[in-house]
């Protein structure tokens, strides 16, 4: 008979080893499971909550005091609305501070201070902007709470996301496509706008989008502003009062320890919101795939 | 070098013919990047300015007292209950959100295929994109009634089911980027590591974790700011009781969620109360403020590591 190897005298803790690594592995792919699965449980929920109230009456009425009869109608026109402030804001506000900062800043203290300070405004809690916004728009500039003084709070709460976004696409732009502009004798702005800018902007839309996405579901700072309980009225103009989907949600979610049905109307806002993010972020996924060129 | 050369050569050429555009548009820059940090700026000036009037009528004893009671008709304005109630929903949300989170980056990065990473990864972008009022709606709908069935004494607004529901809120953040720490230790570590024979477990626990360790706490120090700062799940999940407690189980409000409420109802502009709002908020932001840098100063250091 020939005699075991010596080394083979571990085995046994080769074995513990693997089966510890084994054993581990199954807890960790647990926790990520856990995750996703809170995600499940989340949408069925909100799903079962909504389930008969989400109709063509529901995204077509206005509030009402009775829930059987309460729609999304005037959240729906306000959210639309504030985009309309947020979406030529950021982009003029982002694209152009990323330009500045990526093609025409010298490396030193300026850009330096832009950019850490752009990094330390994407962290700064949202609430803190609602008070700026309260502050500066609100009362300062006596734009009280209307669609106005919501939209500029959010483009400001929103600007780090595009600015970051911008500098990533126009520092993708390849050297050469810049040499070969200046070689044209192109001077520098044609080559920002001709060269740079075309090739950049599926990158800046992507990024574009994903801050909207972040500005259609942010609610603390529209609170703080003191968007009101209640608006019967559809808004108009940029200066009326106005109220949003999240918004909408947060009330409706309160209101539910007075009746039950304010639940249902709230799960039924935010399947609407939730889809709306989705579509979103589709596009955003759709653009970067098929715009992403390789050089 | 020398292409930058050729290229200044370029420029220096094409600025005999400049137009007028090449003059004006670095300025509209300039001035457009410059709102940022007037942004900023503007957010400090406003929360000092209004702040400097609560704490200058306010004696600093009654600040830092643990009675909160703004509208009373004798008001009174401790802190305490804020600052309590907000470490305790922020350290529920982190003992949630930093185990799981760093199990599933570990999962992620080291166990997973790359078939059920493509899987997970996307999943997780969405469990991070949901907007925090549907997770407030979540924790008050359907976590607390679900406790309620497990801990009999849990009030409806509560800080248990805020606080885990935060947590879960904040697992995609830390398992990202605490992945990403992982999987920019250099692959040749990871194999040797592999090739003497470790298992994956000890290459992770030995090799790849403290090869990322300053990614990972800069992760978790990012996840403890959106924890202290977040505001719509404990707005409405654990209610506007300025209860100086470590009770659980019982309603709690945090400084974001103290903001919101006082805004949202009718403080005058100019009372004690209104300026409380600022002086909370100052609070607030010298709090993220200071951790944000800690986290960017760890992350700075861990980019000198490769």
């Amino acid at each position: 008979m020939i005699s075991r190897p010596k080394f083979m005298i571990d085995s046994q803790r080769i074995s513990n080893r693997i089966r510890l690594n084994n054993a581990l592995n199954y807890l960790f792919s647990l926790s990520t499971v856990f995750s996703i699965l809170v995600l499940g449980v989340l949408l069925y929920q909100v799903g079962l909550d909504s389930m008969g109230w989400l109709d063509g009456q529901f995204l077509t009425s206005n509030l009402s005091i009775f829930p059987e009869k309460a729609g999304i109608y005037g959240a729906i026109i306000g959210t639309i609305l504030m985009m309309l402030i947020v979406i030529p804001v950021t982009i003029i506000l982002g694209v152009s501070t990323a330009i500045y900062l990526e093609e025409y800043a010298q490396k030193g203290r300026l850009q330096y201070l832009i950019n850490v300070n752009i990094s330390n405004l994407a962290s700064v809690p949202s609430v803190i902007f609602g008070l700026l916004g309260l502050t500066v728009f609100g009362r300062l500039m006596n734009l009280g709470s209307s669609i106005l003084a919501g939209g500029l709070t959010m483009s400001l709460l929103v600007l780090p996301i595009v600015v970051v976004a911008a500098q990533e696409a126009i520092r993708a732009v390849p050297d050469f496509l810049r040499e070969a502009s200046y070689a044209m004798g192109a001077d520098k702005w044609t080559t920002v706008r001709k060269v740079i800018l075309p090739v950049a902007i599926p990158g800046i839309l992507t990024g574009t989008i994903l801050a909207m996405s972040r500005a259609i579901g942010e609610t603390a700072p529209l609170v703080v502003l003191g968007i009101p309980t209640l608006i019967m009225r559809i808004p108009t103009s940029v200066m009326d009062d106005f109220t949003v989907l999240p918004i909408q949600i947060y009330y409706w979610t309160l209101d539910a320890v007075l009746k039950p049905e304010y639940a249902n109307l709230a799960a039924a806002t935010i399947v609407v919101l939730l889809v709306i993010l989705f579509l979103m972020n589709s596009v955003a996924v759709i653009i970067r795939n098929k715009f992403q060129q390789r050089f | 070098m020398e292409d930058t050369q050729v290229r200044d050569k370029i420029r220096n050429n094409s600025a005999q013919k400049k137009h007028i555009s090449d003059k004006v548009m670095p300025n509209f820059f300039l001035l457009m990047a410059s709102l940022s940090v007037l942004t900023t700026l503007g957010i400090v000036i406003i929360l000092v300015t209004d702040a400097s009037k609560f704490f200058s009528a306010v004696p600093l004893t009654e600040v830092f007292s643990t009675e909160l009671a703004p509208l009373r008709k004798d008001p009174s304005f401790g802190i305490l209950p804020l600052i309590s109630g907000t470490i305790i929903t922020t350290l529920i949300a982190m003992l949630v959100a930093v185990p799981v989170g760093l199990a599933a980056a570990i999962y992620l990065s080291q166990f997973a295929s790359d078939k059920l990473r493509r899987v997970f990864k996307p999943m997780m972008e969405v469990l991070a994109g949901i907007p925090t009022i549907v997770y407030g709606f979540f924790a008050y709908s359907f976590v607390t009634p679900l406790l309620m069935k497990i801990i009999p004494s849990l009030q409806a607004k509560n800080a248990l089911s805020p606080g885990l529901v935060m947590g879960i809120m904040i697992i995609p953040m830390v398992a990202s980027l605490s992945e990403d720490a992982m999987n920019s230790v250099p692959e040749i570590i990871r194999e040797g590591s592999l090739g003497l024979g470790a298992t994956k477990l000890e290459t992770a626990f030995k090799v790849i974790i403290p090869g990322a360790i300053s990614g990972i706490m800069a992760s978790i120090v990012l996840a403890l700011s959106r924890a202290i700062g977040e505001t719509m799940i404990v707005t409405i999940a654990s209610g506007s009781s300025k209860n100086f407690t470590l009770d659980i189980t019982q309603s709690m409000q945090t400084m974001t969620a103290y903001i919101v409420e006082f805004t949202s109802g009718d403080a005058g502009s100019g009372t004690l109360g209104y300026y409380s709002l600022y002086a909370v908020g100052l609070i607030l932001f010298i709090f993220t403020l200071g951790i944000n840098l800690l986290a960017q100063y760890i992350s700075r250091k861990y980019r000198e590591v490769y």
